[in-house]
């Protein structure tokens, strides 16, 4: 692997590969997970989840649980304390369902017992009677089926038009594209502890993504004032947006206030499954317009997502899903259409890449067909249409910051190619510890593909960060509810205090929210520019206090946001975005042809970051990044049989192993600095998901020759077309 | 205990075997080799038991990660008699002799015989797998398995060829294509026919295709969560067909 950008940097400062303060703790088993807490006198929750994807509650019988010797309590809807109904955007989903549950794992009622088998056993003793009822679960039908929820089968419908929407091209590619329904697969599950306090109120500790909206959301839920919910980040293993949501967290504390005892949950993997949100499955149709000699005329696309039971953030999605929709290139004359929908299949919403990833499968496959119908080179055409610098994108808006797309285009795609093994081993061919492959039957692709997407949260949102720094006797500490769920955040803090502040010793506080504001979600690749700013600002107050010969202990706390952005009109065109980030991927692949297995031999990428302030965290990015990239394009899929999830587990829900894993190549971190950003960088956890994916894809076509519309690609879809 | 580690089972009490010192390792008794039934996946993978019965080694490698292997025991995978199970193809080609021992005494059961159904043994209440025993022979032998990524993976379909030039027969064990482990006796009868076994090689590349799509109609695959009967059948016709030639290179046409 090869990384450029890496600069000459004071250690553990910015720019330098700073350790993680994390780091040993992790890999010596030291580390405190969220699963590993307790607490003195605690005793065990559990949730009984719907069996059904769509079904009437006639009664529940909690009689026989609560006979079985150990349990302390059984609560059904009617013991929820506050309001009954959850939501990041829209609280329609029931903490414990009372009338219909409308998703296969919804909860139906929460159980606290001495032992977490006691509690299991005696979920299965709750008697429920239920009226299955037929589930909806084709997104399409649900935009004109009888709503499945008081609040309409339609989370969100969008429309952007731009420039003139009937323009026609000299040649029209069409096509339809299908995403499948991904998982963030974490290897921590959910898992919280719930003490409740003397005044009536609760702590919560959960490994979570966003502490105070945790808090706010569980407040209402218990009918408590905010400040009697007190959120501690407990270990988090992993998240890409699984964690935005609450799972458990209602589920606890309730048992939490209802027992009078701390209530530990650590959900099973087959739980976790279904007890969170997933990557929204696509069906895209896109009509690509051009001229004969390659420039784009229009693009046309009809985006449905779905959303599943439960809105989430199915809108917020369905924004980023159409604002992406034409890539990042120049077109001049658009019509994107979008809707996000209500289904009986479980419920989707955040998962790193957020809607760009799935309309980026779409706009490079029709890249690809375009250029493909010119007998144009793919890389030419997208040069001949990139995107720069002061160029729109479809909802109006101009792309003010840094946009090197042309630099990145040109960097991947100069990689020398791998060169082919004249007598592979085995194991490195497609099929793996399988031995499956014949080297006479093996082909090698080649695919490329270019996506982008924003920072921050967009469309009049205002996710603001709040950090405090306080210095005494020569050791910093800095406080902020930023969610350390592995990305890096705690590493950052720690080195922009050392480079404002030019001190060594920095402490990192626990994250809470007792003691310091919001600071936004662990998302939409945000941290380093909103709360990695709020802590540089925060220092430089420190430090303009210490310039001034002030003595003692400084203390500064400051609040960032980030310019107004605001909601896109009825034709889908505002100033909805802060920034955006681009990468490139360049796939190589070999496919057994008549297997239809794939090995996935190099990623090369270019990325725009900014600026690099840490390059291993970069690397680390970019390559976790690309493994899920990876899986979603050759394996990754929740199967769903009418609304029944039928792999919930690691044992059939697949991510790529070491043997799946390509070499992954950085051809250039393109530091352009970004204006109005924190020392220039771009956050970087987002930009390797988008485009991997479908440079795979494009890749595994080279190799076959078939269409292939739908991602995950299955070894079927090649070896039976 | 897979199935007590994800709560579907709840047994009473559990017996490790794990310091039974006669259950543990292999050895060889004249013709045969004696497999004991805590022989773990790790153990068969490498040294001189790989080079004796290479089908055995090959599958073993497949099986989950190296933390897994290490434990994992040939044993477990025969009474667990799952359809996916790794080493049951193998066994089955081997025709393999499991021991079995119980209150009333020891008896010995052809692999076949032993596993009924999905999941299903005639092991009765009482009863222990206690060894294995598969012959040692002279022959190419070949494991091949297909899945959805290229390690660690439940298997979509397996196939495991031996040939036994001693004795002028093809052997074929299929996996998860039907309820037990499948042999394709007509495939086998079809190979033994074309082989020219003065030269231990197949007649030509075309028999090697013709014995993959016999093999691929004795199968009863069907759909599930993890592929498609149709692609089962495929992936059968073209595995066995590579096995062969790998085992018994082809004449040219």
């Amino acid at each position: 692997m090869t990384v450029t950008g890496e600069r000459t940097a004071t250690a553990g400062r910015l720019g330098h590969s700073a350790a993680r303060p994390d780091g040993v703790p992790k890999v010596s088993g030291q580390f405190a997970f969220s699963s590993d807490l307790s607490a003195d006198g605690m005793v065990w929750g559990h949730v009984l989840r719907s069996p059904h994807p769509h079904a009437r509650i006639r009664s529940i019988d909690i009689g026989p649980a609560l006979a079985i010797p150990g349990v302390h309590t059984v609560l059904t809807a009617d013991d929820v304390l506050g309001d009954n109904s959850f939501g990041l955007e829209h609280a329609d989903q029931p903490v414990l369902a009372h009338d219909v549950v409308r998703f296969t794992g919804e909860a139906v009622a929460a159980l606290a017992a001495d032992h977490p088998d006691t509690a299991r056993r005696a979920a299965q003793a709750i008697v429920v009677d239920y009226e299955p009822l037929e589930p909806l679960i084709d997104a399409e039908e649900a935009i004109t089926a009888p709503p499945i929820h008081p609040a309409g089968n339609i989370f969100r419908q969008l429309v952007i038009r731009q420039g003139d929407t009937s323009a026609e091209g000299e040649v029209v590619v069409e096509a339809t594209y299908e995403v499948g329904m991904q998982d963030q697969a974490f290897m921590g599950p959910e898992s919280g502890l719930a003490i409740p306090d003397d005044d009536g109120g609760v702590d919560l500790h959960m490994s979570t993504q966003w502490l105070h909206v945790d808090r706010d959301q569980v407040a209402a839920c218990l009918g408590l004032p905010t400040e009697k919910v007190r959120l501690t980040l407990a270990g988090v293993g992993g998240a890409f947006g699984a964690r935005e949501d609450v799972s458990m967290q209602v589920h606890i504390c309730l048992l939490a206030l209802h027992t009078r005892r701390p209530v530990k949950m650590v959900f099973t993997r087959e739980e976790s499954f279904l007890g969170h949100v997933h990557r929204h499955p696509a069906r895209m149709h896109y009509r690509h317009h051009a001229t004969r000699d390659g420039r784009l005329v229009k693009v046309e696309a009809r985006i449905v997502l779905d959303g599943g039971a439960y809105a989430s953030t199915s809108g917020p999605v369905l924004v980023n899903a159409c604002c992406f929709a034409a890539g990042p290139y120049v077109v001049p004359n658009a019509l994107i259409e979008g809707w996000a929908v209500r289904t009986n299949n479980p419920p989707c919403g955040a998962m790193r890449g957020f809607g760009a990833v799935q309309a980026c499968f779409a706009h490079e496959s029709q890249m690809d067909l375009l250029a493909a119908e010119l007998g144009m080179d793919p890389v030419e055409l997208r040069l001949r249409n990139v995107m720069k610098s002061g160029d729109r994108i479809p909802t109006g808006q101009v792309v003010s910051g840094a946009a090197p797309v042309e630099e990145l285009i040109r960097t991947c795609a100069a990689v020398p190619l791998p060169p082919l093994d004249p007598s592979p081993a085995v194991m490195s061919m497609p099929g793996g510890s399988g031995r499956t492959a014949d080297p006479a039957r093996v082909r090698r692709g080649v695919g490329f593909a270019v996506g982008f997407k924003n920072l921050m949260y967009s469309a009049g949102f205002d996710d603001y960060s709040t950090a405090r720094v306080r210095l005494e006797d020569g050791v910093a500490t800095v406080t902020c509810a930023a969610a350390e769920v592995g990305q890096g955040f705690v590493t950052l803090a720690q080195q922009i205090v050392r480079e404002v502040l030019a001190v060594d010793e920095v402490v990192v506080a626990p994250a809470e929210t007792v003691t310091i504001g919001s600071a936004g979600s662990t998302s939409a690749s945000r941290q380093t520019w909103m709360s990695g700013g709020a802590v540089e600002r925060a220092a430089l107050a420190v430090r303009a206090r210490v310039d001034a010969g002030e003595a003692g202990p400084i203390e500064e706390t400051y609040e960032h946001h980030h310019p107004p952005t605001f909601p896109l009109d009825e034709n889908g065109q505002g100033v909805a975005h802060v920034s955006y980030v681009f990468a490139a991927h360049r796939a190589v692949v070999d496919v057994d042809l008549d297997l239809g297995l794939v090995r996935v031999v190099e990623i090369a990428t270019s990325q725009d970051v900014g600026r690099v302030l840490n390059p291993l965290q970069v690397t680390g990015q970019i390559e976790g990044g690309i493994a899920q990239g990876v899986g979603l394009a050759v394996m990754e899929e929740i199967v769903l049989d009418r609304g029944l999830v039928r792999n919930a587990s690691f044992t059939d829900y697949l991510i790529p192993t070491a043997l799946d894993m390509p070499d992954v190549t950085i051809a250039a971190l393109v530091e352009e600095p970004e204006p109005g950003a924190p020392f220039g960088a771009k956050g970087v956890g987002e930009p390797p998901t988008i485009s991997s994916s479908a440079a795979v894809a494009a890749a595994v076509r080279d190799a076959t020759g078939l269409a292939l519309p739908r991602i995950p690609i299955r070894p079927q879809d090649i070896a039976l077309a | 205990m897979v199935e007590v580690n994800a709560g579907r089972r709840r047994p009473s009490s559990v017996v490790s075997l794990t310091r039974v010192p006669e259950l543990a390792g292999w050895h060889r008794e004249g013709d045969e080799i004696v497999l004991g039934a805590c022989l773990t996946y790790a153990d068969m993978e490498r040294g001189e038991l790989a080079a004796l019965v290479p089908a055995l080694a090959q599958a073993a490698r497949t099986i989950g990660s190296p933390q897994i292997r290490a434990v994992a025991t040939l044993g477990g995978n025969i009474g667990t008699a799952s359809p996916a199970g790794d080493t049951l193809p193998v066994l089955a080609a081997l025709d393999a002799v499991v021991e079995v021992a119980g209150r009333a005494g020891g008896r010995r059961v052809p692999l076949l015989e032993l596993i009924t159904g999905v999941k299903k043994t005639s092991l009765a209440p009482g009863e222990l797998v206690t060894a294995v025993r598969v012959p040692v022979l002279r022959g190419g032998q070949e494991f091949l398995k297909v899945g959805t990524r290229n390690a660690m993976v439940i298997s979509v379909v397996m196939v495991a060829v031996v040939v036994d030039l001693d004795g002028q027969s093809v052997r074929a064990g299929l996996g998860s294509v039907a309820p037990v482990p499948v042999r394709a006796r007509e495939a086998e009868r079809y190979a033994g026919e074309h082989t020219d076994w003065s030269r231990g090689r197949l007649a030509g590349p075309a028999v090697a295709r013709r014995f993959g799509e016999l093999c691929a109609e004795s199968t009863a695959a069907i759909d599930d969560h993890r592929s498609t009967a149709d692609y089962r059948r495929r992936a059968v016709a073209v595995c066995a067909a590579r096995a062969l030639a790998r085992a018994l290179p082809p004449l040219e046409a």
